[in-house]
Protein backbone atom coordinates (compact mmCIF):
# COMPACT_ATOMS: atom_id res chain seq x y z
CA UNK A 1 0.00 0.00 0.00
CA UNK A 2 1.23 3.31 -1.12
CA UNK A 3 0.65 6.67 0.91
CA UNK A 4 0.96 9.85 -0.94
CA UNK A 5 4.00 12.07 -1.24
CA UNK A 6 3.35 14.30 1.47
CA UNK A 7 3.59 11.74 4.05
CA UNK A 8 6.80 11.30 3.69
CA UNK A 9 7.96 15.08 3.60
CA UNK A 10 7.64 15.94 6.92
CA UNK A 11 4.75 13.61 7.94
CA UNK A 12 4.00 10.45 9.49
CA UNK A 13 6.68 8.39 7.73
CA UNK A 14 10.26 8.83 7.41
CA UNK A 15 11.28 6.77 4.13
CA UNK A 16 9.15 4.29 2.49
CA UNK A 17 9.92 1.37 -0.28
CA UNK A 18 7.33 1.37 -3.34
CA UNK A 19 7.13 -1.45 -5.19
CA UNK A 20 10.95 -2.23 -4.86
CA UNK A 21 13.09 -5.15 -6.33
CA UNK A 22 16.76 -5.67 -5.76
CA UNK A 23 18.81 -7.50 -8.28
CA UNK A 24 22.65 -8.45 -8.04
CA UNK A 25 22.79 -9.29 -12.19
CA UNK A 26 20.39 -11.74 -12.79
CA UNK A 27 18.99 -13.20 -9.38
CA UNK A 28 16.80 -11.20 -7.66
CA UNK A 29 17.26 -10.77 -4.23
CA UNK A 30 14.30 -9.06 -2.76
CA UNK A 31 10.79 -8.61 -4.53
CA UNK A 32 7.91 -5.76 -4.46
CA UNK A 33 9.11 -4.70 -0.99
CA UNK A 34 6.63 -2.07 0.29
CA UNK A 35 7.30 -0.92 3.34
CA UNK A 36 6.81 2.52 5.24
CA UNK A 37 9.20 3.26 8.47
CA UNK A 38 6.91 6.18 10.76
CA UNK A 39 9.21 9.51 12.00
CA UNK A 40 10.86 8.98 14.98
CA UNK A 41 10.04 5.26 15.64
CA UNK A 42 12.64 2.31 15.44
CA UNK A 43 11.69 -0.27 13.13
CA UNK A 44 13.42 -3.51 13.07
CA UNK A 45 13.86 -6.04 9.85
CA UNK A 46 13.56 -9.58 10.91
CA UNK A 47 14.22 -12.96 9.51
CA UNK A 48 15.91 -15.62 8.50
CA UNK A 49 19.38 -15.98 6.61
CA UNK A 50 19.26 -14.65 3.44
CA UNK A 51 15.98 -13.31 3.00
CA UNK A 52 17.11 -10.16 1.93
CA UNK A 53 16.75 -8.11 5.36
CA UNK A 54 20.62 -6.26 5.31
CA UNK A 55 19.70 -6.05 0.50
CA UNK A 56 16.38 -4.03 1.90
CA UNK A 57 18.55 -1.73 4.52
CA UNK A 58 21.34 -1.31 2.50
CA UNK A 59 18.91 -0.06 -0.58
CA UNK A 60 17.18 2.57 2.03
CA UNK A 61 20.67 4.92 1.96
CA UNK A 62 21.98 3.28 -2.07
CA UNK A 63 24.52 1.62 -0.34
CA UNK A 64 23.64 -1.41 -2.29
CA UNK A 65 25.10 0.91 -5.77
CA UNK A 66 28.63 0.06 -4.21
CA UNK A 67 28.21 -3.09 -5.42
CA UNK A 68 29.00 -3.36 -8.65
CA UNK A 69 25.80 -5.96 -10.40
CA UNK A 70 23.21 -4.61 -8.03
CA UNK A 71 20.63 -2.78 -9.50
CA UNK A 72 17.41 -1.27 -7.82
CA UNK A 73 13.87 -1.29 -9.17
CA UNK A 74 11.08 0.84 -7.83
CA UNK A 75 11.05 3.71 -5.49
CA UNK A 76 12.56 4.78 -2.33
CA UNK A 77 10.61 8.19 -1.12
CA UNK A 78 12.48 10.46 1.05
CA UNK A 79 11.53 14.07 1.84
CA UNK A 80 8.71 13.48 -0.75
CA UNK A 81 10.80 12.37 -3.85
CA UNK A 82 12.52 8.85 -4.82
CA UNK A 83 16.36 8.88 -3.70
CA UNK A 84 16.87 6.67 -6.77
CA UNK A 85 15.86 9.23 -9.30
CA UNK A 86 19.00 10.02 -11.89
CA UNK A 87 19.29 13.55 -10.72
CA UNK A 88 19.65 12.73 -6.77
CA UNK A 89 23.57 13.07 -5.00
CA UNK A 90 23.92 9.31 -3.32
CA UNK A 91 26.38 10.86 -1.38
CA UNK A 92 23.97 13.45 0.19
CA UNK A 93 21.72 10.96 0.79
CA UNK A 94 23.74 8.43 2.69
CA UNK A 95 24.49 11.98 4.61
CA UNK A 96 21.22 12.18 5.82
CA UNK A 97 20.34 8.21 6.08
CA UNK A 98 23.48 7.35 7.87
CA UNK A 99 24.83 3.89 8.44
CA UNK A 100 26.36 1.51 11.74
CA UNK A 101 27.79 -1.98 10.78
CA UNK A 102 28.04 -5.01 12.13
CA UNK A 103 31.67 -4.88 12.96
CA UNK A 104 32.70 -1.24 14.53
CA UNK A 105 35.02 0.61 12.38
CA UNK A 106 36.30 3.47 14.13
CA UNK A 107 38.61 5.85 11.57
CA UNK A 108 42.09 5.30 12.38
CA UNK A 109 42.49 8.48 13.86
CA UNK A 110 41.72 10.03 17.29
CA UNK A 111 38.45 10.38 18.99
CA UNK A 112 37.74 13.18 18.49
CA UNK A 113 38.59 13.20 14.84
CA UNK A 114 36.46 10.23 14.23
CA UNK A 115 33.47 12.70 14.96
CA UNK A 116 34.90 15.75 13.41
CA UNK A 117 36.19 14.21 10.06
CA UNK A 118 32.66 13.95 8.98
CA UNK A 119 31.27 16.79 10.08
CA UNK A 120 34.00 18.70 8.61
CA UNK A 121 34.15 17.01 4.93
CA UNK A 122 30.44 17.91 5.30
CA UNK A 123 30.78 21.52 5.57
CA UNK A 124 29.97 21.41 8.78
CA UNK A 125 30.44 25.27 10.23
CA UNK A 126 30.20 26.50 14.26
CA UNK A 127 32.11 25.18 17.08
CA UNK A 128 33.87 21.98 16.26
CA UNK A 129 34.15 21.36 19.61
CA UNK A 130 30.45 21.42 20.65
CA UNK A 131 29.39 19.36 17.76
CA UNK A 132 32.16 16.28 18.90
CA UNK A 133 30.76 17.07 22.63
CA UNK A 134 27.04 16.64 21.60
CA UNK A 135 27.36 13.82 18.76
CA UNK A 136 29.31 11.84 21.90
CA UNK A 137 26.91 12.64 24.41
CA UNK A 138 23.96 11.73 22.10
CA UNK A 139 26.22 8.50 21.94
CA UNK A 140 25.98 8.34 25.45
CA UNK A 141 30.07 8.29 25.19
CA UNK A 142 30.79 11.54 26.60
CA UNK A 143 31.98 10.94 30.05
CA UNK A 144 33.84 7.76 29.43
CA UNK A 145 35.91 9.42 26.67
CA UNK A 146 35.94 13.29 27.07
CA UNK A 147 39.36 12.80 29.27
CA UNK A 148 41.12 11.34 26.52
CA UNK A 149 39.42 12.42 23.30
CA UNK A 150 42.80 12.47 21.46
CA UNK A 151 43.76 8.81 22.40
CA UNK A 152 42.84 6.53 19.34
CA UNK A 153 39.34 5.38 18.40
CA UNK A 154 41.25 1.92 18.88
CA UNK A 155 41.86 2.27 21.87
CA UNK A 156 38.12 1.87 23.06
CA UNK A 157 36.49 -1.35 23.90
CA UNK A 158 33.67 -2.92 20.98
CA UNK A 159 30.56 -1.59 22.70
CA UNK A 160 32.97 1.76 23.36
CA UNK A 161 33.43 1.84 19.77
CA UNK A 162 30.65 1.04 18.49
CA UNK A 163 28.67 4.02 20.33
CA UNK A 164 31.72 6.18 18.84
CA UNK A 165 30.54 4.99 15.21
CA UNK A 166 27.03 6.57 16.25
CA UNK A 167 27.89 9.59 17.66
CA UNK A 168 30.25 9.63 13.93
CA UNK A 169 27.01 9.20 12.38
CA UNK A 170 25.15 11.69 14.36
CA UNK A 171 27.88 14.32 14.11
CA UNK A 172 26.64 14.99 10.43
CA UNK A 173 22.98 15.52 11.64
CA UNK A 174 21.45 12.82 9.67
CA UNK A 175 17.47 12.17 10.09
CA UNK A 176 17.82 8.47 9.61
CA UNK A 177 19.81 6.43 11.18
CA UNK A 178 19.90 2.35 9.55
CA UNK A 179 21.74 0.12 11.33
CA UNK A 180 22.98 -3.63 10.63
CA UNK A 181 23.24 -6.12 13.34
CA UNK A 182 24.76 -3.26 15.33
CA UNK A 183 25.30 -5.40 18.16
CA UNK A 184 26.00 -8.72 17.02
CA UNK A 185 29.33 -8.06 17.47
CA UNK A 186 29.20 -7.07 20.87
CA UNK A 187 28.57 -8.74 24.67
CA UNK A 188 25.47 -8.72 26.21
CA UNK A 189 25.88 -5.96 28.37
CA UNK A 190 27.64 -3.11 25.65
CA UNK A 191 24.19 -4.96 23.65
CA UNK A 192 21.65 -3.60 26.18
CA UNK A 193 23.61 -0.73 26.32
CA UNK A 194 22.93 0.20 22.56
CA UNK A 195 19.38 -0.60 22.99
CA UNK A 196 19.04 1.72 25.65
CA UNK A 197 20.88 4.27 23.30
CA UNK A 198 18.51 3.59 20.30
CA UNK A 199 15.36 4.32 23.06
CA UNK A 200 16.87 8.03 23.49
CA UNK A 201 18.45 8.50 19.69
CA UNK A 202 14.48 8.15 18.27
CA UNK A 203 13.72 11.28 20.07
CA UNK A 204 15.29 12.93 17.31
CA UNK A 205 16.20 10.22 14.62
CA UNK A 206 14.38 7.70 13.00
CA UNK A 207 16.02 3.89 13.34
CA UNK A 208 15.73 1.07 10.83
CA UNK A 209 17.58 -1.89 12.56
CA UNK A 210 18.48 -5.32 10.89
CA UNK A 211 19.12 -7.84 13.43
CA UNK A 212 18.95 -11.42 13.53
CA UNK A 213 17.92 -11.47 17.19
CA UNK A 214 14.54 -12.03 17.86
CA UNK A 215 14.65 -10.93 22.07
CA UNK A 216 16.48 -7.69 20.64
CA UNK A 217 13.54 -6.72 17.96
CA UNK A 218 10.80 -7.57 20.65
CA UNK A 219 12.42 -5.90 23.71
CA UNK A 220 13.75 -2.37 21.70
CA UNK A 221 11.56 -1.63 18.22
CA UNK A 222 8.33 0.14 17.80
CA UNK A 223 7.82 -1.68 15.18
CA UNK A 224 8.98 -4.97 12.98
CA UNK A 225 9.01 -6.37 9.75
CA UNK A 226 9.24 -9.68 9.19
CA UNK A 227 10.91 -11.08 5.84
CA UNK A 228 11.62 -14.37 4.10
CA UNK A 229 12.89 -16.16 1.27
CA UNK A 230 10.40 -17.50 -1.27
CA UNK A 231 10.79 -20.61 -3.29
CA UNK A 232 12.65 -18.69 -5.77
CA UNK A 233 15.47 -17.23 -2.96
CA UNK A 234 14.20 -13.85 -3.36
CA UNK A 235 13.02 -12.10 -0.37
CA UNK A 236 9.89 -10.45 0.33
CA UNK A 237 7.83 -8.93 3.21
CA UNK A 238 5.34 -11.52 5.12
CA UNK A 239 4.52 -9.15 8.13
CA UNK A 240 4.45 -5.78 8.96
CA UNK A 241 3.20 -4.46 12.22
CA UNK A 242 3.14 -3.15 15.60
CA UNK A 243 6.02 -4.97 17.45
CA UNK A 244 3.60 -5.67 20.55
CA UNK A 245 0.96 -7.29 18.44
CA UNK A 246 3.50 -9.04 16.18
CA UNK A 247 5.27 -10.62 19.05
CA UNK A 248 2.11 -11.55 21.06
CA UNK A 249 -0.02 -12.36 18.36
CA UNK A 250 1.04 -12.95 14.84
CA UNK A 251 -1.07 -12.48 12.57
CA UNK A 252 0.88 -14.88 9.42
CA UNK A 253 1.40 -18.29 10.21
CA UNK A 254 4.68 -18.02 9.21
CA UNK A 255 5.85 -15.36 11.36
CA UNK A 256 4.25 -17.48 14.28
CA UNK A 257 6.74 -20.35 13.22
CA UNK A 258 10.02 -17.90 12.61
CA UNK A 259 9.77 -15.70 15.96
CA UNK A 260 8.88 -19.40 18.43
CA UNK A 261 11.60 -20.54 16.64
CA UNK A 262 10.43 -23.24 15.06
CA UNK A 263 12.06 -22.96 11.48
CA UNK A 264 14.84 -20.34 10.71
CA UNK B 1 -10.10 -41.20 40.55
CA UNK B 2 -8.63 -39.13 38.52
CA UNK B 3 -9.02 -38.99 34.47
CA UNK B 4 -6.13 -38.43 32.61
CA UNK B 5 -6.18 -36.66 29.97
CA UNK B 6 -2.54 -36.74 29.07
CA UNK B 7 -2.89 -38.95 26.60
CA UNK B 8 -5.49 -37.30 24.25
CA UNK B 9 -3.95 -33.71 24.59
CA UNK B 10 -1.15 -32.45 22.20
CA UNK B 11 -0.28 -29.39 21.17
CA UNK B 12 -1.46 -28.27 17.80
CA UNK B 13 -0.96 -24.64 17.75
CA UNK B 14 2.28 -24.63 15.17
CA UNK B 15 3.09 -27.03 12.43
CA UNK B 16 5.71 -29.46 13.06
CA UNK B 17 9.26 -29.15 10.97
CA UNK B 18 10.91 -32.78 10.39
CA UNK B 19 13.76 -31.73 12.92
CA UNK B 20 11.59 -29.70 15.90
CA UNK B 21 13.98 -27.12 16.95
CA UNK B 22 12.51 -26.84 20.17
CA UNK B 23 11.61 -30.11 20.77
CA UNK B 24 12.66 -29.84 25.18
CA UNK B 25 10.65 -26.41 24.90
CA UNK B 26 7.73 -27.79 23.42
CA UNK B 27 7.73 -31.00 25.43
CA UNK B 28 7.61 -28.06 28.65
CA UNK B 29 5.06 -26.46 27.53
CA UNK B 30 3.30 -29.95 26.89
CA UNK B 31 3.87 -31.09 30.29
CA UNK B 32 2.29 -27.46 31.35
CA UNK B 33 -0.92 -28.49 29.34
CA UNK B 34 -1.27 -32.35 31.07
CA UNK B 35 -0.25 -30.29 34.43
CA UNK B 36 -3.80 -27.68 34.13
CA UNK B 37 -5.83 -30.93 33.12
CA UNK B 38 -4.75 -33.28 35.53
CA UNK B 39 -5.48 -30.50 38.24
CA UNK B 40 -8.64 -29.74 36.71
CA UNK B 41 -10.15 -32.92 36.55
CA UNK B 42 -10.10 -33.57 40.05
CA UNK B 43 -11.54 -29.94 40.64
CA UNK B 44 -14.65 -31.34 38.05
CA UNK B 45 -15.03 -34.47 40.31
CA UNK B 46 -14.27 -32.27 43.49
CA UNK B 47 -17.25 -30.23 42.89
CA UNK B 48 -19.47 -33.08 42.52
CA UNK B 49 -18.09 -35.38 44.92
CA UNK B 50 -18.51 -32.59 47.92
CA UNK B 51 -21.76 -31.42 46.84
CA UNK B 52 -22.70 -34.79 47.28
CA UNK B 53 -21.35 -35.22 50.90
CA UNK B 54 -23.18 -31.99 51.94
CA UNK B 55 -26.38 -33.34 50.67
CA UNK B 56 -25.86 -36.81 51.89
CA UNK B 57 -24.10 -35.56 54.97
CA UNK B 58 -21.49 -37.66 54.69
CA UNK B 59 -18.91 -36.07 57.33
CA UNK B 60 -16.34 -38.63 56.35
CA UNK B 61 -16.26 -37.58 52.56
CA UNK B 62 -16.21 -34.03 53.48
CA UNK B 63 -13.47 -34.22 55.84
CA UNK B 64 -11.06 -36.47 52.90
CA UNK B 65 -12.20 -33.56 50.04
CA UNK B 66 -11.03 -30.57 52.30
CA UNK B 67 -7.71 -32.52 52.81
CA UNK B 68 -7.22 -32.69 49.16
CA UNK B 69 -6.85 -29.12 49.03
CA UNK B 70 -3.39 -29.29 50.06
CA UNK B 71 -2.63 -31.02 46.69
CA UNK B 72 -4.10 -28.85 44.87
CA UNK B 73 -2.33 -25.33 46.29
CA UNK B 74 0.98 -27.41 46.21
CA UNK B 75 0.23 -28.13 42.50
CA UNK B 76 -1.05 -24.38 41.73
CA UNK B 77 2.50 -23.23 42.86
CA UNK B 78 4.55 -25.60 41.54
CA UNK B 79 3.07 -25.16 37.69
CA UNK B 80 3.14 -21.55 38.65
CA UNK B 81 7.12 -21.86 39.39
CA UNK B 82 7.67 -24.00 36.29
CA UNK B 83 5.95 -21.63 34.18
CA UNK B 84 8.28 -18.81 35.32
CA UNK B 85 11.44 -20.60 34.57
CA UNK B 86 9.97 -21.40 31.14
CA UNK B 87 9.95 -17.54 30.98
CA UNK B 88 13.07 -16.97 32.26
CA UNK B 89 14.69 -19.31 30.05
CA UNK B 90 13.02 -19.73 27.11
CA UNK B 91 11.35 -16.11 26.55
CA UNK B 92 8.41 -17.28 24.70
CA UNK B 93 6.81 -15.24 22.26
CA UNK B 94 3.58 -15.25 20.42
CA UNK B 95 1.38 -18.52 20.89
CA UNK B 96 3.61 -20.03 23.43
CA UNK B 97 4.07 -16.58 25.55
CA UNK B 98 -0.24 -16.71 25.40
CA UNK B 99 -0.40 -20.53 26.06
CA UNK B 100 2.25 -19.77 29.83
CA UNK B 101 -0.09 -16.43 30.40
CA UNK B 102 -3.21 -18.66 29.58
CA UNK B 103 -1.66 -21.86 32.28
CA UNK B 104 -0.68 -18.91 34.68
CA UNK B 105 -4.33 -17.72 34.91
CA UNK B 106 -6.19 -20.96 34.29
CA UNK B 107 -4.36 -22.78 37.64
CA UNK B 108 -5.36 -19.97 39.55
CA UNK B 109 -9.10 -20.04 38.57
CA UNK B 110 -8.68 -23.69 39.32
CA UNK B 111 -7.20 -22.96 42.93
CA UNK B 112 -9.59 -20.69 43.74
CA UNK B 113 -12.38 -23.52 42.77
CA UNK B 114 -11.02 -25.86 44.82
CA UNK B 115 -11.15 -23.32 47.74
CA UNK B 116 -15.23 -23.24 47.18
CA UNK B 117 -15.12 -27.26 47.01
CA UNK B 118 -12.88 -27.05 50.73
CA UNK B 119 -15.64 -24.31 51.34
CA UNK B 120 -18.37 -26.80 51.05
CA UNK B 121 -17.26 -29.75 53.15
CA UNK B 122 -16.31 -27.29 55.88
CA UNK B 123 -20.14 -25.98 55.81
CA UNK B 124 -21.21 -29.34 56.20
CA UNK B 125 -19.19 -30.55 58.96
CA UNK B 126 -20.13 -26.42 60.53
CA UNK B 127 -23.62 -27.80 60.05
CA UNK B 128 -23.06 -30.98 61.76
CA UNK B 129 -26.21 -32.85 63.05
CA UNK B 130 -28.41 -29.77 63.03
CA UNK B 131 -30.57 -31.04 60.18
CA UNK B 132 -31.48 -29.23 57.05
CA UNK B 133 -34.39 -28.95 54.64
CA UNK B 134 -34.92 -31.21 51.21
CA UNK B 135 -35.62 -28.05 49.39
CA UNK B 136 -32.75 -25.89 50.71
CA UNK B 137 -30.31 -28.34 49.28
CA UNK B 138 -32.46 -29.43 46.15
CA UNK B 139 -30.94 -27.46 43.77
CA UNK B 140 -27.40 -27.45 44.29
CA UNK B 141 -26.53 -31.02 43.39
CA UNK B 142 -27.60 -29.82 39.81
CA UNK B 143 -25.76 -26.72 39.96
CA UNK B 144 -22.63 -28.51 40.83
CA UNK B 145 -23.20 -31.03 37.75
CA UNK B 146 -23.71 -28.10 35.75
CA UNK B 147 -20.58 -26.13 37.34
CA UNK B 148 -18.39 -29.11 36.77
CA UNK B 149 -19.93 -30.13 33.11
CA UNK B 150 -18.62 -26.16 32.17
CA UNK B 151 -15.31 -27.25 33.54
CA UNK B 152 -15.15 -30.46 31.67
CA UNK B 153 -16.21 -28.43 28.68
CA UNK B 154 -13.48 -25.04 29.33
CA UNK B 155 -10.76 -28.28 29.77
CA UNK B 156 -11.87 -29.53 26.09
CA UNK B 157 -11.77 -26.45 24.47
CA UNK B 158 -8.23 -25.37 25.91
CA UNK B 159 -7.14 -28.74 24.62
CA UNK B 160 -8.85 -28.35 21.31
CA UNK B 161 -7.52 -24.68 20.78
CA UNK B 162 -11.21 -23.93 20.23
CA UNK B 163 -12.25 -20.40 21.00
CA UNK B 164 -15.98 -20.94 19.91
CA UNK B 165 -16.38 -24.45 22.43
CA UNK B 166 -15.38 -21.94 25.39
CA UNK B 167 -17.17 -19.08 24.73
CA UNK B 168 -20.52 -21.93 23.93
CA UNK B 169 -19.73 -23.13 27.48
CA UNK B 170 -19.27 -19.21 29.32
CA UNK B 171 -22.71 -18.88 28.58
CA UNK B 172 -23.91 -21.58 30.66
CA UNK B 173 -22.82 -19.61 33.44
CA UNK B 174 -26.71 -18.35 33.28
CA UNK B 175 -28.09 -21.61 34.30
CA UNK B 176 -26.21 -21.60 37.91
CA UNK B 177 -26.82 -18.18 38.14
CA UNK B 178 -30.39 -18.50 37.84
CA UNK B 179 -30.33 -21.92 40.38
CA UNK B 180 -28.40 -19.61 42.77
CA UNK B 181 -30.89 -17.35 43.15
CA UNK B 182 -33.83 -19.64 43.33
CA UNK B 183 -31.74 -21.21 46.22
CA UNK B 184 -31.01 -18.00 48.22
CA UNK B 185 -35.47 -17.73 47.90
CA UNK B 186 -36.04 -20.26 49.45
CA UNK B 187 -33.62 -19.66 52.28
CA UNK B 188 -34.56 -15.96 52.84
CA UNK B 189 -38.26 -17.57 53.25
CA UNK B 190 -37.02 -20.49 55.29
CA UNK B 191 -35.17 -17.68 57.31
CA UNK B 192 -38.24 -16.04 57.78
CA UNK B 193 -40.59 -18.77 58.47
CA UNK B 194 -38.14 -20.14 61.02
CA UNK B 195 -36.60 -17.08 63.08
CA UNK B 196 -34.51 -19.06 65.53
CA UNK B 197 -30.44 -18.57 66.05
CA UNK B 198 -29.83 -21.88 64.88
CA UNK B 199 -31.88 -22.04 61.92
CA UNK B 200 -30.33 -18.62 60.52
CA UNK B 201 -26.84 -20.10 61.06
CA UNK B 202 -27.86 -23.53 59.45
CA UNK B 203 -29.75 -21.88 56.41
CA UNK B 204 -26.75 -19.43 56.17
CA UNK B 205 -24.34 -21.66 55.79
CA UNK B 206 -26.25 -23.54 53.06
CA UNK B 207 -26.87 -20.00 51.11
CA UNK B 208 -23.07 -19.79 51.29
CA UNK B 209 -22.59 -23.39 49.58
CA UNK B 210 -24.37 -22.28 47.12
CA UNK B 211 -22.77 -19.10 46.07
CA UNK B 212 -19.51 -21.34 46.42
CA UNK B 213 -20.97 -23.18 43.44
CA UNK B 214 -22.28 -20.22 41.50
CA UNK B 215 -18.59 -18.77 42.06
CA UNK B 216 -17.23 -21.56 41.06
CA UNK B 217 -19.04 -21.56 37.65
CA UNK B 218 -18.30 -17.93 37.35
CA UNK B 219 -14.22 -18.55 37.44
CA UNK B 220 -15.38 -21.32 34.80
CA UNK B 221 -16.25 -18.47 32.80
CA UNK B 222 -12.77 -16.71 33.58
CA UNK B 223 -11.04 -19.58 32.42
CA UNK B 224 -13.17 -19.68 29.14
CA UNK B 225 -11.99 -16.07 28.49
CA UNK B 226 -8.47 -16.89 29.13
CA UNK B 227 -8.74 -19.86 26.42
CA UNK B 228 -10.35 -17.37 24.23
CA UNK B 229 -7.33 -14.97 24.60
CA UNK B 230 -5.15 -17.93 24.27
CA UNK B 231 -6.57 -19.01 20.91
CA UNK B 232 -7.00 -15.58 19.13
CA UNK B 233 -4.94 -12.78 20.64
CA UNK B 234 -7.20 -10.82 22.25
CA UNK B 235 -9.58 -11.04 25.56
CA UNK B 236 -12.83 -10.27 26.04
CA UNK B 237 -14.57 -10.29 29.12
CA UNK B 238 -18.11 -12.05 28.24
CA UNK B 239 -20.82 -10.44 29.52
CA UNK B 240 -22.96 -11.91 32.92
CA UNK B 241 -26.55 -11.52 33.95
CA UNK B 242 -26.48 -9.74 36.51
CA UNK B 243 -27.92 -11.12 40.32
CA UNK B 244 -31.66 -11.56 40.93
CA UNK B 245 -32.67 -12.08 37.60
CA UNK B 246 -34.42 -15.39 37.23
Amino acid sequence: MSTDLSMTANGKYAIEARHMHVYYGSFRAVKDIALQCPRNHITALIGPSGCGKSTVLRSFNRMNDLIQTARTEGEIIYQGANIYAPEVDPVEVRRRIGMVFQKPNPFPKSIYENVAWGARINGMKGNMDELVESALRQAALWDEVKDKLQQSGYSLSGGQQQRLCIARTIAVKPDIILMDEPTSALDPVATLRIEELIQELKKNYTIIIVTHNMQQAARASDHTAFFNMDSDRAGYLVEYGNTNDLFTNPKNELTEQYITGRFG
Amino acid sequence: MRRDRAHSSRLTHHKRNKMNIRENFDRDLQALQDDILEVGSLVQENLVKVTAALTQRDFEQSRKLVKEDKWVNKRRIAIGMEAFSLIARQQPMAGDMRLIAAVLEIIGELERIHDYVKGIGHINIMIGEEAIPANLLELLPEMAELAAEMLEGALDAFTKRNSELALNVAKRDDSVDKLYNKTYKRVMRYMNDNPSEASFEMAHRVEWAAHNLERAADRVTNICEWIVYLVTGHYKEVQHETYGKG
